[in-house]
Parts: structure tokens; sequence; C-alpha cells
């Protein structure tokens, strides 16, 4: 078991978000984290890589295990040399060319010299069809251009897992299915993943693991195939079948 | 169109056509540019030098929210902001030699108005950090970067470019400033004027000429930010 996450609870203020969440992950495996708005996801895969800090709650991570609410900053930092992290909004570095945004974190954060940062960075650019757009800046591209630059940038430091937080929600419909291709072609090569997303055609094709959660809590977890064609619990149901009416 | 409160002798024109008004002009002029470039630039630099230093470690120790110097840095701009600068000007050269705190007059210039224009500025540094959004910082760690990294490459450039125009204004605003060093003693370019001024009597005409020279400062640096701005309107903000 290559990612093992055990009872997270997170709160803000007064509103319980995660109340013991779960989370077995294997090498290669693609979990999909689905569920409705304001069920915990986005905030489940932020805690996981410390964005948020978690009030209760372990990862064990390649046999590493971390207390979730007293991690240090080092043993933080050292978990997220394994992981990419892929933001809703993007975030790529404003004041930073493309190639830079994905060569920044090799040579600041791994140190590593500026060729071999460049060759890395030209081939990750490459990888998610970016390598034209060396010399521009975030703002001179569309949402789905940054947004595979932002998969570049993860793939760089070649990550153990990458987490994405809804990355094509903030998409223009016509701008997804480049970012989703990029994904799918990811998953196919074997990389870990682990998606928060509502793409329902995209969860049901390429992912190979579900977790449905609700109202803070795992509602149901398993196989993508069988989440879709029997899904243990009522909720799971009725969530799959407003999906699907809604489709239509 | 009576004004009644502002009496023309009917000789102005005469007066200003009056070759001996035009010579001491022309003759000063070189004088005055020679103690604008020499001294009022140099002083003006010297002295936002300083203020830019102290506007970005005010601005990212409140930024950081270190406890015990964000109240200090707090308190500093709090004093600065609420009092004149030319009573601090005073204070500093006039009352701290009582003290046994004695500085000469251009560095006591320096230090006013590094420290003055720095608390101004440390608020427009403040606001710039603040407006770089959190994703910035969030991706940074994610790449593996550490604090000092961040601001370093992401959040400092990004707030600079932000405060850009602010500081420029704070840059004019130092340039015309340092003639408050002439109060203090230093010879820069308007204690210059006043000190020609007293041998004859030309204070229209000669702090005419002196303004204009300012007016031209200015305009120089203004023309310097409308070159910095386009030059840093290459990332973010602007569209191409």
């Amino acid at each position: 078991m290559m990612l093992k996450i055990r009872d997270v609870h997170k709160r803000f203020e007064n509103t319980d978000v995660l109340k013991g969440i779960d989370l077995d992950v294997e090498k290669g495996d693609v979990v999909a984290i689905l569920g409705p708005s304001g069920s915990g996801k986005t905030t489940f895969l932020r805690c996981v890589n410390f964005l948020e800090r978690a009030d209760k709650g372990t990862i064990n991570f390649d046999g590493i295990t971390v207390d979730m609410p007293t991690a240090t900053k080092q043993m933080i930092h050292t978990l997220r040399k394994k992981t990419a992290f892929v933001f809703q909004n993007y975030n790529l570095f404003q004041n930073k060319t493309v190639l830079q945004n994905v060569t920044l974190g090799l040579t600041a954060g791994l140190h590593m010299n500026k060729a071999e940062a460049r060759d890395i960075a030209e081939d990750a650019l490459r990888r998610v069809g970016m390598a034209d757009k060396l010399t521009s800046y975030p703002v001179q591209l569309s949402g789905g251009q940054q947004q595979r630059v932002a998969i570049a940038r993860g793939l760089a430091s070649s990550p153990e897992i990458i987490y994405f937080d809804e990355p094509t929600s903030a998409l223009d419909p016509e701008l997804i299915g480049e970012v989703l291709a990029v994904m799918r072609r990811l998953a196919e090569e074997g990389m870990t993943m682990l998606v928060v997303t509502h793409e329902m055609e995209f969860a049901r094709s390429v992912s190979s693991r579900v977790l449905f959660m609700e109202g803070g809590y795992v509602i149901e977890s398993g196989p993508t195939a069988e989440f879709f064609q029997h899904p243990k619990t009522q909720r799971s149901q009725e969530f799959i079948h407003s999906l699907l009416s809604a489709r239509e | 169109m009576a004004l009644p409160f502002l009496s023309i002798p009917a000789n102005i024109i005469t007066n200003i056509t009056e070759s001996r008004l035009f010579g001491i002009l022309w003759e000063s002029l070189p004088r005055l540019l020679s103690y604008g470039i020499r001294v009022t630039v140099p002083l003006t630099i010297v002295s936002f030098i300083l203020a830019l230093l102290i506007s970005v470690v005010v601005a990212m120790i409140q930024y950081a929210d270190v406890k015990i110097l964000r109240q200090i840095c707090r308190f500093y701009i709090w004093v600065i902001r609420g009092t004149p600068l030319l009573v601090q000007l005073y204070l500093v050269f006039y009352g701290l030699p009582s003290v046994g705190i004695t500085l000469d007059a251009l560095p006591t210039a320096i230090l006013v108005f590094g420290f003055n224009e720095g608390a101004y500025m440390a608020e427009t540094m403040r606001g710039a950090l603040q407006s770089v959004s959190v994703g910035q910082v969030e991706a940074g760690y994610c790449v593996g970067l550490n604090y000092i990294q961040i601001m370093w490459h992401i959040v400092l450039p990004q707030a600079f470019r932000t405060a850009f125009p602010a500081l420029s204004n704070s840059l004019i605003s130092m340039l015309k400033g340092t003639s408050m060093a002439a109060t203090i003693t230093v010879m820069e370019m308007f204690r210059q004027a006043q000190v020609i001024n007293g041998r004859v009597y030309e204070s229209l005409g000669l702090y005419t000429e002196v303004a204009l020279i300012y007016l031209l400062f200015c305009t120089l640096l203004t023309w310097l930010q409308h070159k910095g701005e386009k030059k840093l309107a290459s990332f973010g903000g602007t569209k191409k």
C-alpha cells in the first residue's frame, strides 16, 4: 500500500467538514473522489497535502507514518516532494514564463542545475502539448493551456502521486476535453492519481476506484465499475441517478 | 474684474523685460542645476533606497505576522504618519543634540526622509503583498519551495509590480520633499535659491526658476515610471 489515510477530521469554525475519512491508494491507482458540493472532497484533498491542517488523522506514505495535526514543517516538506498538486484555478506563477513555472521547483526546490531542469521541463511540457509556449506568460494562455502547464509543473518533479482538485471546474466547456485527455494519458501510463472531480464520464472511464463522500463522511468506496453498476447505498444510487438524468 | 486684494503694478511688463532679472536667472541656472544634480538627486536616491529597504522589511514582518515585531512596525507607522515631516527634521537635527546625539545635516536629512517615506511605502508594500493570491503561495509550497524562496521568487516580484505606480509616487514626492532639508541647513537646490535670493531680492523670478527645475526632474521621473510600467506589464494584468 502506497498511501494509507486514516480517520481524517477537520473543523472550520463551528462546522465539522470531515468526520473521519479513510482512504487506501495502491501504486497505479486512479481514485476519483466524488460527491455533491460541500461534501468535503476538496478539504480532504487539501488536508492530505497539508494545505489545510487536519484536526485529527494519520497519513502513511511509503511506510512513513505522520500524525496530521502535529506534522513538522520538515516532515510536510519531505512528503510534498513525493507529490504534486493541481489546483482548480491553476495557480501558475504569474510573474514567470511557462518554462520558468516548471523549472522553478526543480532548481530552487530540488537543487537541480539549470540545464538539467530545462531538459526535464521541456520534456514535461511536451507531454502535455505545451512545448511551443515556453516563453509565454500565464495571462497569455487560455485556461486549458494554463491547466496543462500546471500538470507539467507537477509532472516535472517525478512525483509518486498527483492530487487533482477539480482540475476542470474553472474551464470553459470547450477547454475541458484537452485537460481530461492529458489526465487520461497519464492514467494509462500508470501515474497514481487522486482526483476530486465532477466529471462523471471521466470518473467512470478512467478511474480505477471511487470514493463517494457526503456531509463529511465516506458513503461508499470501491472499484469504479462496481460503484457505477451496483451502488451499495441508497445515497450513491440517487447521486448517480441524478447525474445521469441531469445529463439528458 | 476688479480684484482689490491683487494689486498688479503697472510697470510689471517693463520689470520682467528688464535685463537685470534675466541676467540673474541666466547666471543662477547652472548653479541651481549643479546643486540639483549633485545634492538634490543623490539625496533623493539614497533616501529612497533607505525607504524602500525599510518598507519591504516592515511590510514583510506584518505579512508574515511576526508577533512582537509586528507591534513595533505598527507603532513606527503610527508615529511617523501622525507627525509632520518638518517637525521630525527639527526634532532630530535641533532636538537630539541636547541628549547627546548629534548628527550632521545631510545624514539627518537622509535618515528622516528615509524613515518618513518608508512608513508610507510600507503600507503600499503591505497592501501589494496582500493582493498576491494565496494560491500562488500554496502552489509554491506544492512544488517544494520553502517560505523564503516563495517570497523571493513569487510573492515579492508580484507585489512589487502592483506597488510600482504608488512607489513611483513616493519617489516623486520625496524628490520635492528634499527641499525641506533647507530648513536644517543642508545646501541643496532650494537652499541655493534662497541664498542667491538673499543677495539679489528676486523672489518671484528665482523661486519660479527653481520650481521649474523641480518640475523638470519630476517630469523625468514620470517618464521613467512610464518606461518601468511598460516593462513590468509583460507579465500579469495586461494581456498582449
